[in-house]
Order: structure tokens, then C-alpha cells, then sequence
């Protein structure tokens, strides 16, 4: 309950950034949000259930597609709202013939998923509609940008605090521990697992559409990079993915870390995101905030 | 009927764990399955719980169909179990881990009242450990009791004990077959896989044998553990 109003008042203070930020600085936090976004989504089912989905940017890709494609033709609010329904479908369909694939498997098959979409999107403009790259003109400003992710970053937290509460919080740490017992005392798996896929993946898709006026030129090559799907999980995972908290605190710094380093380095970049990535899943495999529990144990012991 | 199971079978491939095999409790008969290591005993126990799903054959609950229905389904039907290897929750507290079949049974219940049920669990089976520790902190014969603390949340109308009684010293063993002495009084249906004849004599007046997945004797326990097909189905060899 504290946590969420902290959390809550801390978006508060970012949205007041435009208002002594420059350009750049407007830019940085829409990323930082962004990311934090994806991140927390990202962890909330593969957190407890320990399935890595690298299919992160297919949501995400086809969040800004839905909006490259339809701003045009429908008000921006039920731009938003079908971007959410396509996605939630996507999420169902995928969801449904892929959670009961296990660990690697489904790793493999998010992945592909982000690729196929990207091809299938890619023939059907080429084949199709006979364009390759739309345009999205929108009379957004980055503060309207921001401020929508602000409020997307609300519903966030105020979803992982009703989840905690929660019977499907409860099933979902079963789940991570066992599924066999999880089953055996009456949880259904196949459900819970797909709700929270469907969850994460909507709000997954609502950050690719929202922050997609700020590309002005899509096509798939640009939204469907998968260094979106790494960067999601090396935050969430840095951060710590069944913890609450974690995934902001993976996905802040990294984010400025990585901004940094792109601007420092652009040629050597995805070396320094690979040792990172390895690093991480080496060193702190339960993600910085249990490393700093299990250090907080040991002192206490010692004591 | 309690449980009925007429002509279950389950095959791996070419090996036939579970062949046909067909028996029966009433409402609240304490059951033993017995047999060699191998016989199906832990198969047969997969099936009724819904960890393994029949490749033949019917099996009952309460007269309802539940052969092949998912596990979660069976489970709130009304059937709890414990694991041949001790399945603790080890992230969980130990109220957690008890209030999870309190929370997705047939009762779903939830907050107070499922940390009750949890806590009447616990009592139950004299786990007297702080109950907000890790489930995965716990000794092996409290791991044990926690399992069937879980298992009891439910209020199971039938109970599968899969050799529960085993790696338990002489002072715990007493203590467990007390346990399930008590359970037996208030009428829960029970029926349970172990070894250790001793328990199984104690606990258990119908015994059921198996060997290489087929019911080799069915009867009262003493009678049973007479019959030549056991006595050669323990030891090897008819002639020996």
C-alpha cells in the first residue's frame, strides 16, 4: 500500500519534467518510462512463472504498427483501445498454443513470434498495400507522449499491488515453485498462466502505441528490433523479476547506461550489451534486490 | 462408492506400469497399496490425482468420472495427496504453503479465513514451528508434516499418501501412524502406498497388492500378507 503511493507520487514528480526539461531531457524520461513500462510488464508473468519471453518487442512492434496504420482513420483514444484489443487477441492466440511449451522451447518460440510478425507485416505491405514505410502524423507533442506513459505507468502499479493482494498473485508464486503441487490443490494452470500473459502483453502493446508519434516514419526493420525483447529482459532481470520493486530498478539505470554507452561507443554497443547481459545472469541471477537481502541475512547471522 | 477404478491401465511406450487393474474403498475404508519397488503403486496413485492421465479404464470419485480430468479439476472434486518425494513450496511461508489448497479448493477460501484453515492444519499435525518461516528452512520430518498439513487444508473427502511413513525415525514413525490413526477416526477416506509393514498393519485393515502393474491380492491385511503370490511377489521367485 505505501510502496504503490510512493510509486505513485514518484510518477507525479516526473510528470512536472516539461515543465524545466529541454528536449533531450523530455526524451530521456519517455525512455526511462518506457522501459520501466516494459520491464514491469515483462516480469509480472515471467517473473513468478519463469517463462523468459523474448517476445517482448512483437507487443510492442505491433503496438506501434496498430497506430502507424489506423491513426488516420479513428480518434487517438480508440487508436489506443484497438491497439489494446489486437494485442490482448495476439496474446490469447499466442498464449494458447505456447504456454504449454516449457523453458527453452517457449524462449525460442517468443523470439520467433517477434520475427514472424515482422515478416508477415513486412509481406503484407510489400504484397499487399504496396508500402513499405507509413508515416504517423499526430498532433502529440513528447510531453502528451509522456504523460500518457506516466498514466500508463500508474495503471502499472496499481495492477502488481491488486495482483500481490491477490488469489492470482498466491497462485502465480505456486506456480514458480511448483507446478505439479500447483495443480494438485486446485490451480488451474493453463488459466492463470494466460491471464497474465494476456496482462503483461497488453501493456506491453499500449507502450509501443503510445510512444509511437515520436518515430514519425515506421516500418518493421524500426519497430520490430529485437534489442527491445534483451533490453526488457537483462532490466527486469538486473532488477529482479519476482521482486515488486526490481524491474525499476533494473530499467532506470540501465536505461541511461545504454543511452550512454550508444552515444559513447555506437560501434561496440551490442559487445558491451552481451558482457552486460552475461554478467547479470552470472553474478545476480535473482536480480540486485535479492543480493542485497541475502547480504542483509548474512550480516544479521553474523551478528 | 468412495473411489472406484475398473480396468485402469496406463503404458509407457511398451511397459504397462498400470494393466487393468480394477478395486474399490467405501467411504471412509483405510486402504494399503502394496507391492515391490516397480509394481505401479505410484503410477496408480498418478492417476487418481490427475498427475498422469489413463490410457484405458474408468476411475470413479463419488461416482463421478475423474480418469483423465486435469488435476486442479480432481483436486476440487475433493481428493488431496501428498508426494513420494517431500514437494515443500520453498519460497512460501509455511502458512502460505498451507493455505494454497485453502484457497483454490472447493471452499476458496481466502484472507482470514483461509489462514485459519491453514493454521488448524498446522495444529493438526503438530507442526510447532514459527509460522511465518520459509517453508524450504524446514527439517525433513517437518517438511513431511507440512506436506500433509497442505494436504488436509482442503478438507479432502479422500486422501492419497504416497509413502508418507517413510525415512521417519522410530519415535516419529509412532507419532505419524497416530497421525493418520486419528484422521482414520474422523472418517476420511484414505488410501496409502507405503513399505513399512509394521504401519501398514497398524493403519491399514484392507490391504491391495500389486506386482508388474496388476492386482495380485485384495482382502483384509493379515490375510493378505499370508498369500503365497505376496510372499513370492516381495521376495522373487515362487521357488524360493
Amino acid at each position: 500500500m505505501i510502496g504503490s503511493l510512493i510509486a505513485l507520487a514518484a510518477l507525479a514528480l516526473v510528470a512536472c519534467g516539461p515543465y524545466i526539461l529541454d528536449a533531450y531531457g523530455i526524451g530521456l524520461l519517455i525512455g526511462a518510462v518506457s522501459y520501466t513500462i516494459l520491464a514491469s510488464a515483462w516480469a509480472m508473468f515471467s517473473g513468478p512463472t519463469r517463462y523468459i519471453s523474448l517476445a517482448t518487442v512483437a507487443f510492442y512492434g505491433t503496438g506501434a504498427y496498430t497506430v502507424a496504420v489506423l491513426s488516420d482513420a479513428l480518434p487517438w483514444p480508440l487508436v489506443l483501445a484497438s491497439a489494446a484489443v489486437i494485442g490482448g487477441v495476439l496474446a490469447l492466440v499466442v498464449g494458447l498454443s505456447t504456454l504449454r511449451l516449457a523453458g527453452i522451447y517457449f524462449v525460442i518460440f517468443s523470439f520467433g513470434l517477434a520475427e514472424l510478425i515482422r515478416q508477415l507485416i513486412t509481406w503484407f505491405e510489400v504484397s499487399v498495400s504496396g508500402t513499405l514505410g507509413r508515416y504517423i502524423f499526430l498532433d502529440l507533442e513528447p510531453r502528451h507522449v509522456l504523460w500518457q506513459l506516466l498514466s500508463l505507468a500508474a495503471v502499472v502499479v496499481l495492477i502488481t499491488g491488486w495482483i500481490h493482494r491477490s488469489r492470482i498473485g498466491l497462485a502465480l508464486k505456486v506456480i514458480g515453485d511448483d507446478e505439479t503441487v500447483a495443480a494438485h490443490a486446485g490451480i488451474n494452470l493453463a488459466r492463470t498462466k494466460l491471464i497474465l500473459f494476456v496482462l503483461s502483453s497488453v501493456l506491453i502493446t499500449l507502450v509501443g502505441a503510445i510512444q509511437s508519434p515520436r518515430w514519425v516514419y515506421v516500418e518493421p526493420g524500426i519497430v520490430f528490433n529485437p534489442q527491445v525483447s534483451f533490453l526488457t529482459v537483462i532490466m527486469a532481470l538486473l532488477g529482479g523479476a519476482t521482486h515488486r520493486w526490481g524491474p525499476v530498478l533494473g530499467a532506470v539505470p540501465l536505461f541511461l547506461l545504454f543511452e550512454w554507452l550508444s552515444a559513447r561507443f555506437p560501434d561496440h554497443f551490442s559487445i558491451i550489451l552481451g558482457l552486460l547481459f552475461i554478467g547479470v545472469v552470472f553474478l545476480l541471477p535473482d536480480g540486485v534486490l535479492a543480493a542485497m537481502q541475502k547480504l542483509r541475512k548474512k550480516k544479521e547471522a553474523a551478528a | 462408492m468412495m473411489l472406484e477404478i475398473r480396468e485402469a491401465a496406463k503404458h509407457f511406450g511398451g511397459v504397462r506400469a498400470v494393466d487393468g487393474l480394477s478395486f474399490s474403498m467405501n467411504e471412509g475404508e483405510v486402504v494399503g497399496l502394496l507391492g515391490p519397488n516397480g509394481s505401479g503403486k505410484t503410477t496408480l496413485m498418478n492417476l487418481v490425482s490427475g498427475a498422469l492421465k489413463p490410457t484405458s479404464g474408468e476411475i470413479l470419485f463419488d461416482g463421478v468420472a475423474i480418469g483423465g480430468k486435469r488435476p486442479d479439476v480432481i483436486a476440487k472434486a475433493g481428493v488431496a495427496r501428498t508426494f513420494q518425494l517431500v514437494r515443500v513450496l520453498p519460497s512460501l511461508s509455511i502458512l502460505e504453503n498451507v493455505m494454497v489448497p485453502a484457497a483454490f479448493g472447493r471452499e476458496a477460501l481466502w484472507g482470514r479465513e483461509a489462514e485459519a484453515r491453514a493454521e488448524e492444519s498446522l495444529e493438526r499435525v503438530g507442526l510447532k514451528v514459527s509460522p511465518g518461516k520459509l517453508a524450504g528452512d524446514l527439517t525433513y520430518i517437518d517438511q513431511k508434516r507440512l506436506e500433509l498439513a497442505r494436504a488436509l487444508a482442503a478438507r479432502p473427502r479422500l486422501l492419497l499418501l504416497d509413502e508418507w511413513l517413510a525415512g521417519l525415525n522410530p519415535t516419529e514413525l509412532q507419532e505419524g501412524i497416530a497421525l493418520i490413526r486419528q484422521l482414520e477416526a474422523e472418517g476420511l477416506t484414505i488410501l496409502l502406498v507405503e513399505h513399512i509393514m509394521d504401519a501398514v498393519r497398524a493403519l491399514c485393515p484392507r490391504c491391495v497388492v500389486m506386482a508388474s502393474g496388476s492386482k495380485i491380492a485384495d482382502g483384509p491385511t493379515g490375510e493378505v500378507l499370508d498369500q503365497s503370490e505376496v510372499i513370492s511377489a516381495y521376495l522373487g521367485g515362487g521357488d524360493a
